[in-house]
Order: C-alpha cells, then structure tokens, then sequence
C-alpha cells in the first residue's frame, strides 16, 4: 500500500509544483501546501477505512472505484475530445466477457456449456482490458469519421449488438443467465474470504477489504493516468479537438489520429471497469450491460462536470453509490418506500434523480460538480462563461485576489461556452 | 417466393412506421439542432395514453388524447429546456434529451409494470390475405395512414407558411431571424409535430402482431434511429427512404430467422443497427444527409 501512497504523493507534489511555478504568488505556496495535506489525510482516511467500517461499504466502495474508472474513461472521450458515446456499456461488456472466459473454468453449470482457459485472474484481467481496447481500435474508423452526433447514435448499434452477442454466444458469456466471475488473485494471494486467513490489528481481512484496496489502486492508477494525459500535449490537443476541429487541425493537430486514439483509451478505461464491475458483482449477465449503463455512465460525467478527471470521480461516486444508498436506507429516506409499499422503488427513486439533475446540471451549472466544487474552493474564478443560453450567478464568495490560471483538465464543460 | 412477397409487405408497413418517427427526428433536427433522445419514451407515452383512455372513452377519442398528450409533451420539452439551451453544443442538447427520456422512461415502466395493456383497434387483430400474401389488417391499415401523413406532410413541408419558415431556418438561422421568422415558433411546432407522428407510430406498432403495449416498445422508438440517421438527419426524403430501408431490411431478418440461426435468436431486431453501420461506414453523413463543408 504504501507503493501506491508514494506514487499519489508525487503525483500530488507535481501537480502542486507545476502549479507553483506558473506564476508568482505570496499565497500560492501556503495553498499548495494545505492541498498537499488534504490529500495526504484523505488517502490515510482510504487506506484506514477498512479498518472500521462495515462490510456494506466496502462493497459499494468498491462498486464506485470501478465506476470511477469507466467514468474517467468516458469523460477523456466526451467531456475533453467532444465525442459523444453511447458505446461505452458495450466496452464494459467486453472488458468483463474476457476476464470471466479467460480466467474462469471450463464446465457446465445448468443447462449451459461453458468454456474457459483457466488462466491466472490476472492475466484476464489484462486480457479484457486488451480486447476492450481492441473493440475499441476496430471501430475507431468509423468513431474518426462521424462528426459528433452521428457517433452517439452510431455507438448506440454497438450496445445493441453486444447485448445480442452476449445473449446468443452462450459458450462463452453464459448465455442469458450470464456466468460467475472467479476470483481475483495475485501471485497466490486471493482476493476472497480465506487462503489466506488474514487479520490486521484484529480486524479480519476478508474478500470486502481485500477487493477495496485492489479498487483503490486501479482507481488511482486510472485517475493519475488521465490527468497525465490531460497535462501533456495529447490533452491540449484533444481540448483544442473539441473546441473547434478545424482550428486543432490547423494548429497540426492529427484530427483523425488523435480521435481514433482516445477512442482507443476510452473504451480500455471501459474494459478495466468492467472487470471491476464482474468483480464486484460476482458475475456477469448480459442485462447489466443494456443501454441505461451507458446512460448512467453518461449521467456520471455529466454530473461531474464534462472534461474534468475530479468531476468525473465526483460523478461517479454519486451516480453509483445511490442506489445501493437508497436501498439500504429505504425506510429512512421520505418518499422511497420498500417493495409493495407506498412509495417509489430504490432504483426508480435513483432514476428520477438521475434524470432531473442532468436536466438541471445542463440548464443551470454546465461544469456539475466540479464547478460547484471548484466555485467553493474559489478556483472558479478566474473561468470566464462567455455568453450562452444559461445564466448562472457570478461567483461571489471569492475573496482572495490571486488568480489561478485555469488548469486544463478543469476547464468548463462544452455546455453553454459555444 | 410468396413468403418473400409477405415478408417484403410487412417490411413496408413496419418501414412507413419507422419513417414517421425518423421524420420527427430529422425535423426536430433542423428546427432546433437537437437530437431527441426523448422519442422511445415519446412513443411509449403516447401508447400507454391511448391504452389507458380508451377504457372509459373509446377507442378514437382515446387516439386524439393521446396524441395530444404526446404533442404537449414534446412542446413542453422544448419550451422549458431545449428554447432555453439556444445555442448550445449539440452533445449538450442530446445530454439533456437523455435526462428528459430517463424520467419519463422510468414513470412509464413504473406504471405499466409487467402488464400487458391492450388497445382495442376497431380494425381488429385478424389478417388480410391476397391470395398467399399476408398481412396483419392492423399493418395494412398503418401503410395507408402513413402514407397519407407523409403525404400530408410533405406538402405542409413543401408549401405551408410553416413549412417555408422551416426550410429557412434550418438553411440559415440567423437570416431567417431577420426575415422575421420566429425561431421558437418554428421549433415548438417542429415539437409538436414530431409528438404527433411518434404518437401515431405507437398507435400502430402496438397493434397485432405484437401483443400490447409493454416498455418494449421504448426500443422500436430507438430503432428508428438507424432509419433517421442513415437517411441523413437532416433529410426528409432521407428519413422515409431510411425507414422503409430498415423496416423491410428487419422483416426479412425476422422472416428468414430459421436460416440465420448461426447468428442467435432474435437477430432481426439488431439488424437495423448492423444496417446504419453498414451505410456510415461509406457515407458518415447518411446517404442523403448534407456533408458538412468547412472553410477556414
């Protein structure tokens, strides 16, 4: 664990220093430093929880690193390149299809034939993220050639077809009822309740905590990985895509190259996610990978704040987290009522939500989350919001005088600046 | 040979109802420059209106509700979000559709449930025979309304003041602007009318042969895309030559199923995606769609 607090503590430190040497700041350091130890604390707050909290949250925990990945994924696509996908449950579907088949154990289990290649958890792990990024190369072609909206509903063919595949390929994907995913190991240490038995200051390491920070390394991992990305020149040129393609070209920018590659990422963010996702579920049908995924997903980022890695994580906590939320808590909260009660159904509750603040978020805050956030952090400032249907209030509790220049992964959405 | 003939009329008749929703894609397309995610839902609640209505009232007042109901739907979208969004990204625009489609989708299945809710069609559930070709009365009846409908408004399109205000602004907004045509009229008509047609569609597609009105047909609403997309969004003829296209192109699939076993079950009803991918593969703006020009 601690590997992974070293790599986020400099990841962190570097951001803080590009940062400092922008410009010249009397305050500037002093904020740094504090962020530096935000971040610090909120890692040792991850790393201790399993220590202390119920099993319940560690599995949603869980749910929502995986979530976090394929929402930081989707959103290099279309919050930063402007690419509108629908495609992204397919990717998913790919992603947790490989890791089941190449990892799991040949055999029949009811009326299906399954095959399987046994191999190491780890290696289709890999494997699915390789194949999903490989779906993602083969349709890349055509994601180069549509202009925006044509892509959005020509991803959306790919999500049907998955479904199809999933149904009908039953040797593979199980078929309808779908098949169990096997448990993650590494180097023969399991991912599961025992083998082996595990306790870390009395308290026992069982699949939940083992799978929590086996979540949290991808997550990070997947989370500095795109915001390297979206400091080097490929995410300037991936901003200046979406803004106006003509200008990016202009500027020798690859247009075709550039959005073929991201594509190319995208969908392997996808495939990772959806192996988190067959872990976390404990197997695979091919319901789960039905278009409102690719919608939830969408909603995420949305809600997030399109184009920004922390809006994307915010997003996809919130999004994904809230269901199994209102479900636990279904007696508490008003107007969610349990099975045949008054009242709405968990997930409906969820939808609805889910549908009203993407209307909202679009309407009134076109940066989600992370605008709000940044607004309260008085980060926001210093974004002009050039015309556009939406009028939102300037920022007004911002007092200091330093201005921060926007950094790139934080822009405003697309929403309204056109 | 007379199996293909039956297969090709159902395919024109489930076509012409796929031409009717992918004509209110592309005219919601050109008035306000959205893609309207909101239709699977559209046609849903305007299924599930008539369904319900034509309990107490009957059948054909029960059709005109519906179609009202659907129509207001439609407008009150595009007054209370899509008017105040002028000028926004595209993506933002169909984003937001998509948050419209979640609330109603979700309401919509919430109360239709796992029922089946039938819709009595005076013309009632038996078939027509010309001599081995057949076909559902209910489909015949649907090729002759569409028909008029799509002639109807073809011409409305082609001659009335809205058609011509229309045709201007989706050529240039802004010069139609300072002609003196009002944006937002044009659209929330182009609104209206798109409900209507997607209200009419559902009236038909709920008929036999399919069973009744269930949250499935959120997902002919959604194959109907293809049919608008491979047209070219911005094509009226392109939207009916594309339904007709992809009806005919998913009755054979269904018809012939037998003979595509090695493709799995129930492949027809991916057939109109394999068939839009197909058509961008070459033409990425449809086939009768504009090609985007860039000048620098």
């Amino acid at each position: 664990m601690s590997e992974s607090t070293a790599v986020a503590a400099k990841g962190a430190t570097r951001r803080n220093g590009a940062k400092g040497s922008n410009g010249a700041g009397g305050g500037r350091s002093a904020r740094s430093l504090i962020k530096l130890l935000l971040v610090a604390a909120l890692l040792v707050v991850l790393l201790a929880l399993p220590l202390y909290v119920p099993e319940f949250w560690l599995r949603t925990g869980f749910a929502v690193f995986g979530a976090i990945v394929g929402a930081i994924g989707l959103n290099l696509l279309v919050g930063t390149t402007g690419q509108l996908s629908l495609a992204h449950a397919f990717f998913l579907a790919v992603g947790a299809v490989s890791y089941v088949f190449v990892s799991g154990e040949p055999g029949g289990l009811g009326v299906a034939d399954l095959d399987g290649l046994s191999f190491p958890p780890i290696v289709g792990m890999i494997v699915g993220v390789l194949l999903a990024g490989l779906a993602g190369l083969i349709f890349s072609p055509i994601a180069a050639r549509l202009r925006g909206i044509y892509l959005g509903v020509a991803s959306l063919a790919l999500v049907f077809i998955g479904i199809h595949v999933l149904n009908a390929w039953t040797s593979v994907t199980g078929g309808f009822n779908g098949r169990t995913a096997p448990e993650f190991s590494l180097f023969g240490f399991t991912f599961g309740n025992r083998d082996p038995e595990l306790y870390v200051i009395g308290v026992p390491f069982r699949e939940a905590e083992r799978l929590w920070y086996l979540g949290l390394v991808l997550a990070l991992a997947a989370y500095l990985f795109a915001r390297n990305i979206l400091r080097s020149r490929p995410g300037r040129a991936l901003q200046t895509l979406r803004d106006s393609e003509v200008a990016a070209a202009v500027m020798g920018v690859n247009v075709q190259g550039y959005k073929a590659r991201i594509f190319l990422v995208s969908s392997m963010y996808a495939g990772l996610s959806g192996v988190m996702y067959a872990l976390s579920i404990g197997s695979i049908a091919p319901e789960s990978f039905g278009l409102e995924l690719s919608i939830l997903y969408l909603a995420m980022i949305v809600l997030g704040g399109l184009g920004s890695v922390n809006g994307a994580v915010l997003g996809a906590i919130f999004v994904s987290a809230l269901p199994l939320v209102f479900q636990r808590y279904a007696d508490i909260i008003p107007f969610v009522g349990g099975q045949g009660g008054g009242g709405l159904a968990a997930g409906e509750a969820a939808r609805f939500l889910f549908g009203a603040a993407i209307i909202l978020v679009i309407l009134f805050e076109p940066a989600g989350l992370a605008g709000i956030a940044n607004r309260i952090t008085g980060r926001g400032r210093a974004r002009a919001r050039p015309g556009g249907g939406a009028s939102t209030p300037p920022p007004s509790t911002d007092t200091s005088t330093t201005s921060t220049s926007p950094s790139p992964s934080d822009r405003p959405a697309q929403g309204s600046t056109t | 040979m007379t199996q293909f003939l039956s297969l090709l009329l159902n395919g024109v008749s489930l076509g012409a109802l796929y031409a009717l929703i992918a004509l209110g894609f592309v005219i919601i397309f050109k008035a306000s420059e959205v893609v309207s995610f909101t239709h699977g839902s559209l046609l849903l609640l305007g299924a599930y209106t008539i369904a319900r209505a034509s309990d107490s009232i009957g059948f054909f007042p029960a059709v005109l509700v519906g179609l009202a109901v659907t129509a207001l739907a439609a407008v009150l979208v595009e007054r209370l979000i899509i008017n105040r969004l002028r000028g926004a990204a595209v993506i933002s625009l169909a984003i937001v559709t998509i948050g419209v489609d979640i609330i109603i989708l979700t309401e919509m299945i919430r109360r239709i449930g796992s029922d089946i809710l039938n819709v009595p069609h005076p013309w009632g559930g038996g078939s027509f025979r010309l001599g081995d070709v057949g076909i559902s009365q209910n489909r015949l009846v649907a090729i002759a309304v569409a028909a008029v409908l799509i002639g109807l408004f073809f011409a409305a399109f082609k001659y009335s003041n809205w058609g011509i205000a229309m045709r201007a602004s989706a050529e240039d907004g802004e010069t139609a602007a300072l002609m003196g045509i009002k944006q937002g009229q044009v659209s929330a008509l182009a609104w209206v009318v798109a409900g209507i047609l997607a209200a009419v569609a559902a009236l038909f597609l709920v008929g036999s042969p399919t069973p009744g009105v269930t949250p499935a047909a959120y997902a002919v609403g959604l194959r109907a895309f293809p049919a608008a997309i491979l047209g070219g969004l911005d094509s009226t003829g392109g939207a009916l030559v594309g339904g007709l296209l992809i009806g005919i192109a998913e009755a054979l699939a269904a018809g012939y199923q037998d003979q595509l076993l090695f493709l799995g079950r129930g492949f027809s009803a991916v057939v109109p995606f394999i068939v839009m991918i197909a058509v961008l593969m070459f033409r990425p703006s449809g086939l009768f769609g504009t090609k985007e020009l860039t000048r620098v």
